[in-house]
């Protein structure tokens, strides 16, 4: 006896974020109408993308199994940048400015700038650009940093409950698109995109950061709350219809599995995590090691082959 | 939850008198306002003292839809006049309504399958109103069967208990409550259920609590629109904030904003 697939339609899509200068190097995710991957459900117009992560300066605390990879261009953030996108075949960069918080030395703003802007001199790819994650000094710098890439379209980060207004206004007058960060907690992750939506930004360029964790430290609860957020936006919660962005990078090469064994468990454990993140719909993934963004992106190939076009 | 704005019908003084007077700018605000506090369709009915039904319906669409492109709800006793409205609505319509009566479901049906509109479908027939729980599902289930005959989906029906005025027939509520239950259990996909809220607290001094308290508990019991008036703005946070308990949406701390967004 055959048995018939339940299927779910919905009528509600996740939002397109396009990042990137527009008619150039723009690129767009979300869109989404179904599960992660489940054609026949739904479409997935756009395909997850990888961006790799570079700091605007020397990366002290990343492993060996990193750096090594790199080689000496970890010194040089427009040199990093351009051995990701011309060595390592990356659309997207991630670019941290940890050179700004306290315990990194606390660099001027004009060096950030200057940093950011010999960047985009030498690569044309779509900006992914995080603060420091000290509040004071973000709250400095990312205005400045805003204006400097005015027209760049970047995806700018991050907004979080209690620290939300300076980066909105900022990115709200400077064209790029914001990411809205809640701690692994679905009703904050709500709040914080309504009052950021509240200050006037368009919801349609707001990507959720849910709170990445790594395989073996509770990356199962990240996931649960992913799928959550998914099925209420399909079913009609505008205010949870928001592509996702994953730091799988970060938070995997922080682990002992990671850091402390050989580089291809580290390889592999970035991997893992960030196939279990697209398997919970994430639209974008920020990885560091770039063999696993190779393999990453193999894999969303292979997992596109039944999209429909 | 489907809130159908309740306010555009001619039984009412002012918009009586625009119907009247051709005032087209009362129409449009009331529909305005509708939809800006949350009414996603509106019910347009011409009222009992119309001289010319058809032709007022007409005028009240057109005016509608020249402000406002939401779903309407054709509210009407006469077959005529709702067939008038569905030639002229952008939107999907929902029928207001059909009983159990034979005939009536034949016209209507007939209507609703032609036009591709949804109905409401009155649990009560040429004898009149039930007065307990098991004749209105009874009569609901005959709606449910009838509209199926004509291949009509049971989520594009609205079965409404007939909701009575507290202070009238007060043993009615539990019987109202309880049918809204049963209604959902009929068929599966269930069909919706709608109630004409204001009609319980008709004729009481405290409208507004009474049609609030009502809206909650018929909420509770599997309710999936109302007529009412979306203006009430308690009402309608109280029927958010009913929906957030039945975990509907996803809470946060402005809840009701968020609603509001949808």
């Amino acid at each position: 006896m055959s048995v018939e697939l339940v299927k779910e339609k919905c009528a509600w899509a996740i939002n397109t974020v396009e990042i990137g200068r527009p008619g150039g190097s723009a690129v767009k995710i979300g869109g989404e109408t179904c599960m992660p991957f489940l054609y026949h459900e739904g479409t997935m117009p756009n395909k997850p993308l990888i961006a790799m992560e570079i700091l605007d300066c020397e990366p002290t605390d990343w492993p060996d199994a990193i750096k090594n990879t790199y080689g000496d261009v970890v010194r040089d953030p427009s040199a990093w940048a351009e051995k990701c996108v011309k060595g390592f075949g990356a659309n997207i960069l991630c670019v941290r400015l940890a050179s700004v918080h306290p315990d990194y030395g606390a660099r001027s703003t004009d060096r950030v700038v200057s940093v950011l802007k010999s960047i985009v001199g030498r690569v044309n790819v779509p900006l992914v650009i995080l603060g420091s994650g000290d509040d004071e000094r973000d709250n400095d710098v990312m205005p400045k940093v805003s204006q400097a890439l005015k027209g760049e379209n970047c995806l700018i980060g991050i907004a979080t409950q209690n620290n939300h207004k300076t980066l909105a206004a900022t990115c709200l007058a400077d064209g790029h698109s914001i990411i809205a960060e809640s701690p692994i907690d679905i009703n904050i992750a709500k709040q914080v995109n309504i009052l950021i939506s509240d200050m006037g930004f368009d919801p349609a360029r707001i990507v959720m950061h849910p709170t990445t964790t790594s395989l073996g430290y509770g990356m199962e609860y990240v996931y649960s709350i992913m799928e959550r957020a998914r099925l209420a936006a399909f079913i009609g919660d505008k205010m949870l219809a928001m592509p996702f962005v994953l730091f799988v990078g970060q938070e995997v090469w922080k682990t002992k599995e990671a850091k402390e064994s050989s580089a291809i468990q580290g390889v592999n454990w970035e991997i893992s995590t960030g196939v279990a993140m697209l398997q919970a719909g994430a639209d974008l993934l920020v990885i560091r090691h770039p063999d696993a963004a190779r393999s990453l992106v193999k894999y969303i190939d292979e997992m596109m082959k039944g999209a429909k076009s | 939850m489907i809130i159908i704005g309740e306010l555009i019908n001619g039984m009412f003084k002012d918009v009586g008198r625009a119907i009247v007077n051709k005032e087209s700018d009362v129409i449009q605000h009331l529909a305005q306002d509708q939809v800006r506090a949350g009414a996603t369709v509106l019910d347009v009915n011409t009222g009992p003292y119309s001289k010319n039904p058809k032709d007022d319906m007409k005028w009240l669409i057109e005016n509608i839809q020249k402000v406002s492109d939401v779903a309407l709800a054709l509210d009407s006793t006469k077959a005529d006049v709702i067939e008038e409205g569905l030639k002229l609505v952008k939107k999907r319509a929902i029928i207001n309504s059909t009983n159990a009566d034979e005939a009536k479901m034949e016209s209507i049906f007939g209507l609703a399958k032609k036009y591709n509109a949804q109905v409401i479908g009155l649990a009560m027939d040429k004898s009149g109103v039930p007065n307990n729980k098991e004749r209105r599902i009874e009569l609901a289930a005959t709606i449910v069967a009838k509209a199926m005959d004509f291949g009509i989906s049971a989520e594009d029906l609205f079965l409404d208990p007939i909701v009575l005025p507290v202070n009238v027939a007060q043993a009615q509520s539990r019987e109202i409550l309880e049918s809204i239950r049963e209604f959902r259990l009929l068929c599966d996909p269930a069909p919706n259920t709608t109630v004409g809220l204001s009609n319980v607290s008709q004729g009481t001094k405290c409208r507004s609590l009474v049609n609030r308290t009502f809206l909650v508990m018929a909420v509770a019991n599997g309710l999936t629109s109302a007529i009412l008036d979306p203006l009430d703005k308690e009402l309608v946070d109280a029927m958010i904030t009913a929906e957030l308990i039945l975990n509907k949406n996803i809470y946060c701390d402005s809840f009701l904003d968020a609603y509001r967004k949808r």
